[in-house]
């Protein structure tokens, strides 16, 4: 059965797919501006000539800003931090999930041990708190600052336990009346076949280690041992150094020049650190439903 | 019953299960260190603190430094912009995403709603420091992408990150911006799980779209908005500390200052080490009460668990 849509219904279709592609386009205008910004000459960016395509094609905000060697050492950092960061977070995650993912009558005190990491959820000790552990525990100043104060997220970590207790118990009793041990069903048998929650909480772990930026911004006393994210803080999303220099726009010229050098230099920046998210992005949209388990009930 | 087989052969059960054991320590002692050990820390907030002293040798001196913190004269107005922002962010954190699905779930063609879908999910993936360094480009109003084209109606461009009037509405709609196409995901699940034939039957009674959507799609989705918001009671006292602090500055501290970054700017820009652990431990004492509020809520009206 087929109905001709009415004609206020053909109206609303129209209405609804413009205004939901004006919507779309609202949220990505400012990357494909920020875009625009870094290919576009220092000039055409100044006389506010640059909207959604470059104008004066060119590279050399990103010559210059692969040339800067503060920017190529906070890279390599955020490599460092975000490989490393993810590996501890996923060994971490399948150790704790696997044992609490077992019955009571296999894990005797298994619900204490739950309550034990959803208590820190619950309640935090706060900045002040947190930075002497990471102080008084020599930490400072290195990568495992990065690493080691949030090695278990405890989230992902109840997703992929919901995950394991949701698979039928016969799958691992088979093996283990072959005498397999605990270490070789998880390996061989539970692990295979949680790929997909495991590759979600994967992806998060790599977003939330490549966007995170105020630890490195605490932890780190040399502006050296910044990730690309906390470098990036202290340069560019610095309002009160923007303020200053946009007051002085119309009567310094030799400021404009810097500022606008600056301006095209910050997009190409911007647009390079975001470059392993979009790398990302297409596999992180076919874990979202997942995910949201992640990102809603964050406290 | 028969009991199940599991690994090992020694009698007790505790020495069966002994490799479970060995496998969750590294992550109870890591959590136990750096999770309980920071939450013991907030002993700080009752002490005359010296970091060179520790935990144990500071001087106790009681609440002192909680009446310190009340009695600084921006703490009230820090506490109201606290509120106001995160509310208006939850309000709107719920509406926004609701309508946003249910206008998507009108547009029939799927490769035209998988691009809306990508184009919206974007920003939610992006940090608040790469986010700024945008907005504080486009919304300059004299050199931003955002202040040319309301120029372009005659109209002068406000200052939205540096007029105290403004920038709370700025937080609230960015934050919005940045947020509301992942947070549609849930309710566009809850769409997909509403069983077609109601909307047959509904069809062969004559029932227009709009009065499909009123009767059908709405309660349809109801649970799941009840859910979302009970959950987003938890974050009462989040204001969102990495986006405002990457967007504010002294002018807009009288309606942008919020708890987080009065914490930060007391502890880590001035060392008052104490005074900012008591403001933090005010702040994780309130949140606490409103996410186990939730939780339970979340649990008695929709069975939703954590684990």
């Amino acid at each position: 059965m087929r109905i001709k849509p009415s004609f206020s219904r053909r109206a609303f279709m129209v209405f609804n797919t413009t205004l939901l592609a004006l919507v779309a386009f609202i949220c990505v205008m400012p990357f494909l501006n920020v875009l625009a910004m870094s290919f576009s000459s220092k000039i055409a960016v100044a006389s506010g000539r640059v909207s959604f395509w470059p104008v004066e094609f060119t590279t050399t905000a990103y010559a210059y800003i692969t040339k800067s060697s503060a920017f190529v050492t906070a890279l390599g950092v955020s490599v460092q931090r975000t490989l490393l960061g993810v590996a501890v977070n996923i060994i971490l995650i399948i150790l704790t999930a696997y044992p609490l993912s077992k019955p009571k009558s296999q894990f005797p005190g298994r619900n204490i041990l739950s309550w034990y990491f959803v208590i820190t959820i619950l309640f935090s000790g706060g900045l002040i708190p947190s930075y002497m552990i990471v102080r008084y525990t020599g930490l400072m100043d290195t990568l495992f600052a990065l690493v080691l104060p949030g090695a278990l997220p405890v989230f992902s970590m109840l997703v992929v336990m919901n995950y394991m207790r949701s698979l039928p118990p016969e799958l691992e009793e088979a093996a283990h009346m072959d005498g397999a041990t605990y270490t070789q069903s998880l390996w061989f048998i539970v692990l295979p076949i949680s790929t997909p929650t495991i590759a979600t909480v994967l992806l998060f772990s790599f977003v939330g280690h490549w966007n995170s930026w105020f630890d490195g911004l605490i932890y780190m006393n040399s502006a050296d041992h910044y990730p690309l994210q906390s470098y990036l803080q202290t340069v560019t999303a610095n309002p009160e150094q923007f303020f200053r220099n946009s007051s002085n726009l119309n009567s310094d010229l030799a400021v404009m020049l810097g500022l606008v050098n600056s301006r095209t230099a910050n997009a190409a920046q911007l647009f390079l650190a975001t470059i392993p998210i979009l790398a990302v992005y297409p596999f992180l949209q076919r874990y979202f439903t997942a995910g949201l388990v992640l990102g809603s009930v964050k406290g | 019953m028969k009991t199940a087989p599991v690994p090992g052969k020694s009698p007790g059960r505790r020495n069966r299960a002994l490799p479970l054991y060995v496998m969750v320590a590294p992550a109870v002692i890591i959590v136990g260190l750096f999770s309980y050990g920071a939450m013991a820390g907030i002993g700080i907030a009752f002490q005359k603190f010296v970091p060179t002293n520790g935990l144990f040798g500071s001087q106790w001196i009681g609440f002192s430094n909680f009446r310190t913190l009340f009695s600084l004269p921006s703490i009230w107005g820090v506490i109201r912009n606290t509120i106001v922002i995160s509310l208006s962010k939850m309000i709107g954190g719920i509406i926004v995403p609701v309508i946003f699905s249910l206008l998507l779930n009108e547009i029939s063609n799927k490769y035209l709603k998988r691009t809306l879908q990508t184009m919206v999910y974007l920003p939610n993936f992006m940090s608040w420091v790469i986010l700024a360094g945008i907005f504080v480009d486009i919304l300059s109003p004299s050199t931003g992408i955002v202040g040319r084209i309301i120029s372009s109606f005659g109209v002068k461009p406000p200052f939205f990150l540096g007029d105290p009037k403004l920038f709370p509405a700025t937080m609230v709609v960015t934050d919005i911006w940045k947020s509301f196409g992942f947070g549609s995901v849930v309710y566009l699940a809850a769409l997909t799980g509403i069983d077609p034939a109601l909307y047959e039957s509904a069809m062969m009674d004559g029932a227009s779209r709009w009065k499909q959507t009123l009767y059908i799609t709405l309660p349809g989705i109801a649970s799941t908005v009840i859910l979302m918001t009970v959950l987003s009671m938890a974050n009462v006292l989040n204001g969102g500390f990495d986006q405002i602090f990457n967007l504010y500055s002294p002018s807009v501290y009288p309606t942008g200052d919020i708890l987080d970054t009065l914490v930060y700017r007391l502890g880590i820009q001035q060392a008052k080490y104490a005074i900012s652990t008591a403001a933090g431990l005010f702040k994780s004492a309130v949140s606490f009460v409103f996410i186990v509020a939730s939780y339970w809520l979340a649990d008695r009206v929709a069975g939703y668990k954590i684990f």
